[in-house]
């Protein structure tokens, strides 16, 4: 392997990995102590988190749209069920401090995200196209009118329906945001470069060809589909944590539109795209204060532009790699660099 | 009653996402805004420059004709040759424009919409039956009558039926891709203009999101009906407009949207393609 890369002249996987887990570290622990001093006000800390709960659910929206190439129209219902599974098990469950529990909050919303997807998932994607996207929206309508109504009708005293579930412990900070989003990016990146990401491509690019191939497609939909209803749940988690209130209008259609706004924008199908996009979306209203009544007609201007003008969106598919732009700087960009990222400069 | 009047609203705007997605497979997410726009140009005409009724209802449904054929020539048009999945995304960006347009320009909150048509109600029998809703059956039979003469009988619905068959077959017989396209649309967006005059008279108030469920349900009942197929949306309309009314005559009218939905999904998993519809198979 070592002689392999030395004839690519390409910087070596593993000490790629290094220096991304080094980089990793470095803004995890810098950051959480910049943060921790108080340099950073409070508003700005919020908009942080937030970016960070927003590139979590562009990431989870771009496995569904960009490599897997399906339309879910949805997503905020995903989000819902993750942020009101994990508040309510927040809530109730007290032998624990509640930072010590969040982690558990957390994967609790992602699971149950994840399980509903996956019932959902099992028939929705045995339709395509504009079928999935509506009967997706349908699903994320029904998610969130059973949780407006559920305790109506089953007397629980669980999401408070339209008065909205208040003090949820607010638990969500810049180091479990930040670990969260890079889990995000490590799992659907090694996702993606790995066989069943390989399958789940050959899936969107053309389904019938990857059939006859011998791919299950159901399996690799449904599998991409539950993954992608995983990591809502955890953006949802953080939520929760984040506003400390939710209520269930918060999780419309709107919402996944706006999800959807981000991933095109960033370009469907590239990671560093969606992270970009999902940053300046939400740091651009904070700036934009002003002109907030323009906000929604700008996202869809944007859309419908973007749409016509460069239908892959604003990155296209390209991805941005730490180790191929050293390998650049060291001025021996490699034969394979040439080949998958150079044509995009 | 109240079902069979909002049921042949959803039918006649059912009709319009019918007859698009028949002849270029979108499902064209700003028909439920169209049918918005529709509802405030009434109100417009009647109450700030209190015109008639009869110029209000004209003026809407011109307005709907013309907004259809600029949306379709300004956002689809250029992407038809562009994955189909980009002209979804266009489409709800297209919906979500109007819709937000139309909060800047006539604010959030719903504008009351005078009654339309002043009519005495008739009783048969024991039932009493609204002069509105009456209308409502009538016009929207009417105007499904006359689509369905158009579509059958005309030139232009001999095209339309051509294109929506094969595309290109279509074209090297001569006729004009374009001009069919944009006919489709023009006469989808007119039946969404009298479809939001009706709806009006039924629930007399506009508001910037009223489109966006209306057309979905909407969307459901040429889903339930059998997409591309006229009487198939008629049908999906009635019994979706009657399910609603049920639903609410049971008490569980919170539950409403979600059991449309639910409708949605069992037609899509039990039988996709409608109760009237065409089987389609993809081929490489």
């Amino acid at each position: 392997m070592a002689g392999l890369n030395k004839n690519t002249r390409k910087i070596p996987v593993r000490f790629g990995y290094l220096i991304n887990t080094a980089l990793f570290a470095a803004l995890l622990l810098g950051g959480t102590k910049v943060i921790g001093s108080g340099a950073v006000s409070m508003y700005h800390t919020k908009v942080i988190l937030l970016c960070g709960i927003n590139i979590i659910l562009a990431l989870s929206l771009n496995l569904a749209t960009g490599f897997l190439g399906q339309l879910p129209l949805g997503h905020a219902g995903f989000m819902a069920l993750g942020a009101y599974s994990s508040a309510i098990f927040m809530r109730n469950v007290t032998i624990l401090p509640p930072e010590a529990l969040f982690p558990f909050g957390i994967l609790i919303g992602g699971l149950m995200a994840a399980f509903i997807g996956f019932l959902i998932g099992i028939p929705a994607l045995r339709l395509k196209g504009d079928y999935l996207a509506i009967i997706t929206l349908g699903f994320g309508e029904i998610i969130r009118v059973v949780l407006l109504n559920i305790d109506d009708v089953l007397g629980f005293k669980l999401t408070y329906g339209a008065a909205s579930l208040k003090n949820i412990p607010k638990t969500t900070n810049f180091f479990n945001t930040f670990l969260c989003v890079a889990i995000t990016c490590f799992v659907i990146y090694t996702y993606i470069k790995s066989r069943h990401g390989r399958a789940t491509l050959a899936v969107r690019d053309n389904e019938i060809a990857a059939e006859a191939c011998g791919i299950s497609t159901t399996y690799y939909k449904t599998l991409g589909f539950t993954v992608s209803a995983f990591f809502a749940g955890v953006a949802g988690a953080l939520y929760a944590g984040y506003l400390g209130v939710l209520s269930p209008s918060s999780f419309g259609f709107m919402k996944s539109i706006e999800i959807l706004v981000t991933v095109v924008l960033g370009g469907m199908g590239s990671m560093a795209g969606s992270v970009i996009s999902a940053t300046v979306l939400t740091a651009l209203p904070e700036v934009l204060r002003a002109f907030s009544e323009y906000r929604m007609i700008a996202y869809s201007l944007l859309l419908v532009i973007v749409m016509i003008f460069k239908p892959t969106g604003l990155m296209g598919n390209y991805d941005f790699s730490l180790s191929t732009l050293i390998g650049r700087f060291n001025g021996n960009a490699s034969k394979k660099f040439e080949k998958e990222g150079g044509k995009h400069e | 009653m109240n079902g069979l009047q909002t049921g042949s609203v959803y039918a006649l705007i059912a009709l319009g996402y019918s007859m698009v997605y028949g002849i270029i497979l979108l499902l064209n997410f700003a028909h439920g805004d169209i049918i918005m726009v529709g509802a405030y140009t009434a109100w417009l005409f009647m109450v700030n420059f209190g015109q008639t009724p009869v110029l209000a209802v004209i003026a809407a449904v011109a307005a709907c004709t013309v907004l259809g054929v600029v949306i379709e020539k300004v956002a689809y048009t250029p992407l038809r040759q562009a994955p189909r999945l980009s002209l979804l995304i266009t489409a709800i960006g297209i919906s979500f424009l109007l819709e937000n347009l139309a909060q800047l320009v006539f604010g959030a909150g719903a504008r009351p919409v005078p009654r339309i048509f002043d009519m005495p109600s008739v009783s048969v029998g024991s039932v009493s039956l609204s002069g509105t809703a009456i209308v409502t059956l009538l016009v929207s039979v009417v105007a499904m009558i006359l689509l369905n003469l158009l579509i059958k009988k005309s030139k232009m619905g001999k095209a339309m039926r051509a294109v929506s068959e094969d595309t290109g077959t279509a074209q090297l017989m001569g006729i004009s891709l374009n001009k069919t396209i944009t006919f489709t649309f023009a006469v989808g967006s007119a039946l969404a203009g009298i479809g939001s005059v009706l709806y009006c008279a039924a629930y007399p108030q506009a508001s910037p999101t009223m489109g966006s469920m209306l057309g979905l349900k909407a969307f459901v009942a040429a889903v339930l009906g059998g997409i591309g197929s006229i009487p198939g949306a008629m049908i999906g309309g009635f019994c979706i407009g009657l399910a609603e009314a049920g639903a609410t005559a049971l008490g569980l009218s919170v539950w409403k949207d979600a059991m449309v939905f639910a409708i949605l999904i069992i037609v899509l998993i039990v039988k996709p393609t409608g109760i009237l519809g065409r089987n389609l198979q993809e081929k490489v």
